[in-house]
């Protein structure tokens, strides 16, 4: 089964109605989203939006309390081959002995259990997928010395070894200056036209992904929105969204929520959309 | 040197110096110095359980190896990790002084637990150590991977179906095996100290994770060749040069390290980061 | 009443002694403990008990007061540790590991020497253990002293030592001196682990220090009250291992009691699985009060 054959436009992935409660908490509330092979799609929301636990139950790392989750048409499971997961960062000291193409290599099969057997094939591919971020440069310097920017497209490489059709990425930019951020986003883009992968990439900030995101997944207080970001980023979604009245503004291309939130504020839409408002803008 | 009872303890210390150098790659990578520390030092509880009760030491060492492995597991689960191993550690050493309070027979044996007779290895010793360490080395081999990626990326690791807990788990207990074979032998103070300074020493001259494990082993043989040596020579305890002789490597690894780290800074000026 | 209190223990001067020193050590294991735990020490702490080992058997062999052994060879760890380490844990950790190495391969030299220089055995046991009730009176006040000047420093330097535990970057950023302040907060686990581990054994060193810090840190968030709590536990941990081991002097099979270390760390370990039940419990019911259920848009 190789990618390039897939119908242009097929569901990766498929969430419908997904509702998780932790504890006493409604964390997500019938939330449905799409992503199609090859489609770009952004995942927006604020800390504590619910974008991790989203994350987590695609993942099968968290369980959903209702609905479901469908991977090619396929429920998902505790391990699925398909999805390739990109974590924020890692936490190794500078000294741990562990290059960027080793850990690539780990994406390839890092999950088999039994002795490594040195092998041409996965060196040709860890090749290929450093060559994909433009990571042949650093290749052999250890993970522990790169730089923010080096790192993300050393992870991304990683996911990618393991020839996933859907793609998640959480939070990559979260650390990164400004350039570093537009570049990864660029690279990511390209790479999922390319190879016709369905991409997911979480964040909190709306501006960085405006230039390539096919469609948008708007999270507040537990619940979805989603479509295209002219369509989703309006003042009358957004509201409806909140449960409070936020005005979107577009300044210079870029685009500011803001909420009137007046002393007097005490739900959780308005205090979602105040802690939403201060990142944002 | 080499004559006679000599050879039981070449070997045997060899045999330990693989392990440790293995396994130690791992603690090291791990973060887990304090647990390589504590379950050796735990697990001589068992020892004196083990007389207490009236059964071969080294099921004793086991059982508390095996316990202990457990108790920093699964607390380790919730709570903060340390905590869980600390707490897990005391738990244990009280429990061995309870049993020493309550058995007739008395201690010298507690300083040959803590810091090793090398140098009185009998020839029966050496075949169950040998057999031991083979099974820590293979179960080692066959979790490989899955152990250093759980290690270096937790989350990645799960969503491939790679639990962090099982792995944990499965590595705590090899480190309980590890500790069982050594500890009768060279004292828990060996096994500790070869664990984290022969590793440590080893990442700072390459970088490349096969040839680190490789060096890891190399250096923990070089330690405790050169402990033996100086032990029969000159009659201090063995454990005084694996110590020091660790803390020296470690801190020649940290001045190489501080090299490469400058050299890499200067070239690495790149306008694409 | 005289069932659970045998007889004579509000008159026994080793008990007295016992109760004094341990409370003293109790208070200050503390607040030190919730530092120690906040900033994941909890091997720094138990190294330092350990390595007290090496400074009890080199001071033997000099011919010095085990006091200065242990205050001198701790100190000089905590100079090391700082030196080797680096701000991140796992740094440290290795750092604390070798340094503890090193210093227990000494200590088996010192034992080594002590036993032929000056024949005899069984150091190794009691330095480990201690002996509650053979503590000498005359070391009381030094005890108490030490205790008052480790709590006083602690008050003192409190609120930045908090944040730059807590958050070393934005203590940097408020202009605390995060490396003095870490290495400050080294030396007085030094100092207050030589005199624990002096009169009461570095295992109930270690218990007294990490245990009733993380229970009272899992029952409450705040500080403040997490530092009373542990206090409290920990002072309540040693008169019940105290009462309880005095108890024990009639108790099968030697009649010669069961140690204090023992039932004092159980009470610590038990309190410390009571408050991961108690504190998850607790947790569940806030979160239901505090959030109202989102209004449909």
């Amino acid at each position: 089964m190789t990618d390039a054959q897939q119908p242009i436009g097929q569901d990766i992935l498929s969430v419908n109605g997904l509702g998780v409660r932790l504890g006493d908490r409604q964390v997500l509330d019938d939330v449905t989203v799409q992503v199609r092979a090859g489609e770009f799609t952004g995942l927006i929301g604020s800390n504590g939006a619910g974008k991790t636990t989203l994350f987590r139950v695609i993942l099968g790392l968290t369980s959903a309390s209702a609905g479901e989750v469908l991977i090619a048409g396929r429920p998902r499971s505790r391990r699925n081959p398909l999805i390739g997961y990109v974590p924020q960062k890692f936490s190794l000291d500078p000294d741990a002995p562990l290059r960027a193409r080793d850990l690539v290599a780990l994406g390839v099969d890092g999950h088999k259990f039994g002795p490594v057997r040195p092998s041409r094939e996965r060196r040709a591919i860890v090749d290929e997928m450093l060559d994909a971020v433009g990571g042949r440069e650093f290749a052999d310097t250890r993970v522990g010395l790169l730089s923010g920017g080096e790192q993300q497209r050393v992870l991304i490489a990683h996911a990618l070894a393991s020839r996933p059709r859907l793609l998640l990425l959480d939070e990559p930019l979260a650390n990164l200056d400004l350039r570093s951020a537009s570049e990864v986003v660029a690279l990511v883009a390209g790479i999922a036209r390319e190879q016709r992968l369905a991409v997911l990439i979480s964040a909190h900030e709306i501006n960085p992904l405006l230039p390539v995101m096919d469609r948008i997944v708007y999270l507040a207080a537990g619940r979805a929105v989603q479509g295209r970001t002219e369509d989703v980023i309006t003042s009358e979604v957004l509201s409806r969204l909140y449960g409070h009245h936020v005005d979107v503004l577009s300044v210079h291309g870029r685009i500011l929520v803001v909420a009137d939130v007046g002393p007097q504020a005490i739900d959780d839409g308005a205090r979602a959309a105040a802690a939403h408002v201060q990142i944002i803008a | 040197m080499f004559s006679g009872f000599m050879v039981n303890a070449w070997i045997v210390a060899s045999v330990v110096a693989a392990v440790a150098g293995v396994v130690g790659f791992f603690v090291v990578l791990r973060g887990s110095a304090f647990v390589a520390h504590a379950l050796p030092n735990g697990s001589f509880a068992g020892a004196a359980g083990a007389a207490l009760v009236g059964v071969n030491t080294l099921i004793g060492l086991g059982v508390f190896a095996l316990l202990g492995a457990l108790g920093i597991g699964l607390l380790g689960r919730r709570g903060r990790h340390d905590v869980a191993t600390a707490l897990t550690l005391v738990m244990m050493l009280a429990l061995g002084a309870l049993f020493l309070s309550l058995s007739v027979e008395y201690a010298p044996e507690v300083y040959s637990l803590l810091f090793g007779e090398v140098l009185g290895i009998s020839s029966n010793q050496v075949g169950p150590t040998v057999a031991l360490a083979a099974v820590a080395l293979l179960a080692m081999a066959v979790i490989y991977r899955p152990l250093m990626l759980s290690s270096i990326l937790s989350e990645a690791a799960e969503a491939r179906g790679v639990s962090a807990f099982a792995i944990e788990l499965a590595f705590l207990l090899v480190v309980a095996l590890a500790t069982t074979m050594t500890v009768p032998v060279v004292g828990t103070l060996l096994i500790f100290s070869l664990m984290i300074g022969a590793p440590a020493a080893a990442r700072s001259l390459t970088s490349r994770p096969g040839r680190a494990l490789l060096l890891s082993v190399a250096i923990a043989l070089a330690i405790v060749w050169a402990s033996i040596a100086g032990s029969y020579q000159t009659n201090y305890p063995v454990g005084f040069f694996v110590g020091t002789i660790s803390a020296g490597c470690f801190v020649a690894g940290r001045l190489w390290a501080g090299g490469w780290r400058r050299s890499r800074r200067i070239g690495g000026q790149r306008a694409a980061s | 009443m005289s069932a659970l209190i045998a007889p004579g223990f509000f008159s026994s001067g080793p008990v007295h002694t016992a109760l004094i020193v341990g409370t003293a050590v109790a208070v200050i294991s503390g607040p030190l403990g919730v530092f120690t735990v906040i900033r994941g020490q909890a091997f720094a702490g138990e190294a330092l008990g350990d390595i007290g080992t090496t400074g009890g058997a080199g001071a033997f062999l000099a011919g010095v007061g085990p006091v200065w052994g242990f205050l001198v060879i701790n100190v000089l760890a905590a100079g090391l540790m700082e030196l080797a380490g680096v701000q991140r844990q796992r740094g440290r950790d290795l750092a604390t590991g070798i340094v503890l190495g090193a210093g227990l391969g000494l200590a088996a030299l010192f034992l080594y020497l002590n036993t032929t220089v000056h024949n005899t055995t069984g150091a190794a046991v009691t330095i480990l253990f201690g002996s509650v009730f053979s503590i000498a009176q005359s070391s009381v006040p030094i005890v108490v002293v030490l205790a008052v000047v480790v709590l006083m420093l602690m008050a003192v330097a409190a609120r930045p030592l908090l944040l730059a535990s807590a958050s070393p970057e934005l203590a940097a950023a408020r202009g605390v001196p995060v490396r003095l302040v870490g290495f400050g907060y080294l030396l007085a686990l030094a100092l207050s682990v030589a005199l624990c581990a002096l009169t009461i054994g570095a295992i109930l060193s270690t218990a007294l220090l990490v245990g009733p810090a993380a229970a009272a840190l899992r029952l409450s968030r705040r500080p403040g009250a997490a530092v009373v709590t542990a206090s409290l536990l920990g002072v309540g941990a040693i008169w019940l291992g105290i009462l309880l081991a005095y108890d024990s002097y009639d108790w099968p099979p030697h009649h010669q009691g069961w140690p204090v270390s023992f039932f004092v760390v159980t009470v610590v370990f038990a309190a410390y699985l009571l408050s991961g039940v108690v504190g998850e419990r607790s947790r569940r019911r806030s979160r239901a009060h505090a959030r109202p259920a989102v209004s449909a848009g």
